[in-house]
């Protein structure tokens, strides 16, 4: 079993992860991982009075687990679940929800903040898609907006807790991995771009029809005598967008928390001067990722809108 | 692990290049077309934003990569 970053040597020195600087950058960078280990699989321990690495126990049967690293999680291959990420998301679309749901029926003359901010988010997603699509019938682009604006929003908002908040209380319920932002899990944005584009399929198939569908994907740029030609540009086209979407998404949030958790490591410096220089450059930066938090999710939002619209083109080729 | 660390730096900086020059056009069009129109300001700063996003997100993606060879590789 190949190693993921660290090298497992019966013998050789181990340390715990959290006291190294690519330690720690490491454990904020696994999921916590439930997931099916395989027959066979090598799990490693480090043997805490000697520091150094135990000889692996291998699995004797297949088991449903929780991994213990990223080497773990790595063996795991596809039946493996990213259960922060799975759970945030879920959470976090919960309280979206229930956001929008509880701040209607309060429905007053003098609307208090909350309901002030519900109906901002709701007039701003109407007016882009209003500019961006047009006038429709279809009852599902601007509630699928809307979602897609809202929740991508709190999922990146996570990003602004500080990085070992949660992870650390998360630690004191046993809990050993813990990510908060699911944006920063190219799974999930990679998952959503993948609805969009299954959405958009859906629509080019009954707003176009089968034919039309087909035909714009073969006849496009040069004509119905270069059909395979056609057939690769498009489809280079067609997969791109997915790929850019949810890469664009994952890159920015990514990057983000990455920039906090090497501010945060600034405090393995042991210096009050340092430290201090480390908060600034936390508010410094968080306020900077305010922009792009909000900025990513008006992206994503604004070409979900764009791509269906696209679906929704009935012009002859 | 030595090259994935030169691959990060290059794939950083080149992007950061990149990027760097087209959010500079992006700026300059959008100060000159402020500049000849004022009265469009509002409706041009949110294309600038949006297009300056999609810029943006490319050299992120870049980082995003960058930082992924450097420490989960």
């Amino acid at each position: 079993m190949a190693a993921k970053g660290i090298d497992h040597v019966v013998g050789a020195a181990c340390s715990e992860p959290e006291l190294t600087t690519n330690g720690y950058i490491q454990h904020h960078l696994t999921n916590l991982t439930y997931g099916k280990l395989p027959y066979e699989s090598e799990v490693w321990h480090c043997n805490k009075e000697s520091q150094v690495w135990d000889m692996p126990t291998i699995i004797p049967a297949d088991t449903w687990t929780f991994a213990h690293g990223a080497t773990e999680a790595a063996d795991m291959g596809f039946w493996a679940f990213n259960v922060d990420s799975i759970g945030w998301s879920i959470f976090l679309g919960a309280l979206f929800l229930g956001l929008f749901k509880w701040a209607i029926p309060t429905n007053s003359d003098t609307p208090s903040g909350l309901q002030n901010f519900v109906e901002m988010c709701i007039e701003f997603v109407d007016d882009n898609v209003q500019s961006l699509f047009g006038a429709t019938n279809n009852k599902l682009i601007a509630p699928l907006a809307l979602t897609v604006f809202v929740w991508i929003l709190f999922m990146n908002l996570m990003d602004l807790i500080p990085v070992d908040f949660i992870p650390e209380l998360a630690k004191y319920l046993g809990i050993e991995y813990f990510k908060v932002v699911p944006t920063t899990d190219p799974n999930v944005t990679l998952g959503m771009a993948l609805a969009i584009v299954v959405l958009t399929i859906y629509y080019s198939i009954k707003i176009k029809g089968l034919k039309a569908f087909v035909a714009e994907l073969t006849l496009h740029p040069f004509g119905k005598w270069l059909m395979p030609v056609n057939f690769v540009l498009e489809m280079v086209n067609f997969i791109a967008k997915p790929i850019s979407l949810g890469l664009r998404l994952f890159g920015n949030l990514y990057a983000g928390e990455m920039i906090f958790i090497l501010i945060a490591l600034m405090l393995f410096f042991n210096s009050a001067l340092i430290g201090m220089l480390g908060i600034g450059l936390h508010l410094v930066w968080a306020l900077f990722h305010i922009l792009i938090v909000a900025l990513q999710a008006f992206i994503f939002m604004a070409l979900t809108i764009a791509y269906l619209a696209m679906a929704h083109e009935t012009e002859e080729h | 692990m030595e090259y994935s660390i030169l691959a990060a730096g290059i794939t950083m900086g080149l992007s950061a290049i990149g990027a760097g020059i087209g959010v500079g056009i992006l700026g300059s069009k959008f100060i000159e077309g402020i500049a000849r129109q004022p009265e469009l300001a509002p409706f041009l700063q949110g294309r600038f934003f949006l297009m300056m996003g999609l810029t943006d997100a490319v050299p992120m993606i870049g980082v995003g990569l960058g930082m992924y060879m450097l420490f989960a590789l």
